[in-house]
């Protein structure tokens, strides 16, 4: 069964945090959401676990005992160890204290904070404790796992722990929802969503989101059109329309994630009339 | 490279009581270079900075900023702009920017086109886009030739992320000799040259190609891509997950076929280049299983 948020809108007062965003997680894959700093991700995520009520649209979640959620900040308790950590979440949740027990030293094990487990979560590095908190939101075996950038600011090391982690709850059937503003990261998910300013730019596989910018994305040494065109190293990659003439030296290239975003927001601002 | 470098580190080490943080690190920035720093947590990245900035001294070597000891009046040529921004976050706009030139007692800069009409806003209340926009603003005022950037585009939307990168090259271009860290390896390839650090030492450097070198990747594609992962994980092998393709860093191909045979998995198994965080990730198993 999968779960859902369907065609929602979510206002704080005269702004629309979401506008009409639709996202369906299934059982063993992960979607991605995308978006920087406003775009509405995060307001997604606690449509789906509950936390922000919709003005309009439908949220298809499980129970909230079923519900794994990792929040954008902290996620755990700075004066209790690692261990007392996990107990805490464990108590909540009614775990009988031997299963409690094992399933805490298994995943403590499987995220290299075994030999951590009586540190203060205060000493933890960053990416240790995302670590952690992660293998609190996990500890109940949710149905639905929902991270919120459970990898910013967390050294690339740590983020591919983060991220073989996440991929086993995939693979041993979760449905996972997270956020991030790491494009290179959200090429990894099976389906991604990418927000900016609470609308949807593009959802879908990598390839359906390249395929929902028409026109052609190029290179070159200079610029064209300053209003169209990005920086990429010392190059300049820069985005046409479908109808425009492109310029003569501009080579067309096979964009990536970044490219594609950065592509359609310009798109979309110029038609709402923002600007860069 | 004849230029002279603007910042420069020879055989530089520190210490902490008995930890080694920084060892024997050589490295330089010159004019119009951008060179990332990069390398896990507690790899040894902000001290080098901090003793390249003379924020703390070196155990034994030598750092040398714009041509000499990192003192106060060398500073006055460097722009920094730390992980936290270094902003006041209860001033508005206005205030930071004048706070900032008078102490490079410069005229504060004109507002860029984003942070037109915020110029009354607090800065806590501003976007964290418009926040680095702002930071950097505040940094770039007194015109430095030296631009110290930690991490400058954590958490920032990609149309403004290529906003900033778009200011850090027309710095570069006017000459500016540019060190970033960064966790981001899209944006390690923004960089002309790379410095990859690990346990204190400087491990690898150059291009992108440079720093991954012979660390290699296995590629798996199977239909049943969860039942692959599964049993690669179980089998202890370092096993990620990339659209539906497993990858598995620095691993036989040969050994994860015979691993998924015997699970009855058909799958396609391919060597290929490893990305730069793969590479990472090699040097950390070798460092906590004692292997140099």
């Amino acid at each position: 069964m999968s779960f859902s948020v369907r065609a929602a809108t979510v206002r704080h007062g005269d702004t629309l945090a979401l506008d009409d965003v639709t996202v369906v997680v299934e059982p063993g894959s992960v979607v991605v959401v995308v978006g920087g700093d406003g775009a509405g991700k995060t307001t997604l995520l606690r449509t789906m676990v509950g936390e922000v009520v919709l003005d309009s649209g439908t949220v298809d979640a499980p129970p909230a005992q079923a519900i794994g959620y990792l929040t954008a900040r902290a996620g755990s308790w700075q004066a209790l160890t690692v261990r007392q950590n996990m107990d805490f979440v464990g108590g909540i949740y009614g775990l009988p204290r031997e299963q409690l027990e094992q399933r805490r030293e298994e995943l403590l094990s499987r995220a290299g904070l075994t030999e951590a487990g009586d540190r203060l979560a205060s000493q933890l590095s960053g990416g240790m404790r995302r670590k952690l908190g992660f293998s609190m939101a996990m500890l109940h075996e949710p149905a639905l796992l929902v991270l919120d950038e459970p990898t910013t600011g967390v050294d690339p090391v740590s983020r591919v722990d983060i991220w073989r982690l996440v991929s086993e709850a995939a693979a041993a059937g979760a449905a996972v929802l997270m956020a991030t503003t790491y494009l290179d990261e959200a090429e990894r998910a099976g389906s991604l969503l990418v927000l900016d300013g609470g609308r949807t730019l593009a959802h879908g596989t990598l390839a359906q989101v390249r395929a929902a910018l028409d026109g052609t994305i190029t290179e070159d040494g200079v610029p064209h059109r300053a209003a169209w065109a990005w920086r990429r190293g010392r190059r300049y990659h820069e985005y046409w329309a479908t109808r425009e003439v492109i310029a003569g030296s501009a080579v067309a290239i096979d964009p990536d994630l970044e490219d594609v975003v950065v592509a359609l927001s310009l798109a979309r601002r110029a038609a709402v009339g923002g600007h860069r | 490279m004849n230029a002279p470098a603007l910042l420069r580190a020879s055989r530089a080490s520190r210490d902490f009581g008995g930890f080694r943080a920084v060892d024997a690190v050589t490295m330089s920035v010159g004019p119009g270079e951008v060179v990332g720093l990069l390398g896990a947590n507690g790899a040894g990245k902000t001290t080098l900075i901090r003793m390249l900035l003379g924020l703390i001294p070196v155990t034994s070597g030598d750092v040398e900023l714009l041509g000499g000891p990192p003192d106060r009046e060398r500073r006055s040529g460097l722009g920094y702009v730390p992980q936290g921004l270094g902003l006041y976050r209860d001033l508005t706009v206005q205030e930071n920017l004048a706070f900032s030139s008078q102490a490079y007692s410069v005229d504060p800069p004109e507002l860029t086109e984003p942070l037109q009409g915020s110029a009354g806003v607090l800065v806590g209340d501003l976007s964290l886009g418009l926040q680095r926009q702002l930071a950097f603003l505040a940094a770039l005022a007194h015109s430095p030739r030296v631009l110290v950037l930690d991490e400058p585009t954590s958490g920032v939307d990609p149309l403004a992320r290529a906003a900033l990168w778009d200011t850090i090259r027309d710095q570069a271009d006017a000459g500016t000799g540019v060190l970033v860290t960064t966790h981001y390896m899209q944006e390690a390839a923004q960089c002309d040259r790379l410095l990859l650090m690990s346990r204190a030492r400087l491990v690898a450097q150059g291009s992108e190609a440079d720093i991954i070198g012979a660390t290699r990747a296995v590629a798996v594609r199977a239909d049943d891509w969860a039942a692959a992962f599964a049993a690669l994980n179980a089998a202890g092998e370092p096993v990620m997950l990339a659209g539906r393709e497993v990858r598995v860093a620095d691993a036989d191909p040969d050994h994860i076929g015979a691993v998924l045979s015997a699970a009855g998995i058909v799958a396609e198994v391919a060597a290929v280049p490893a990305t730069i965080e793969e590479r990472m990730m090699v040097l950390a198993r070798e460092t906590s299983s004692g292997v140099s």
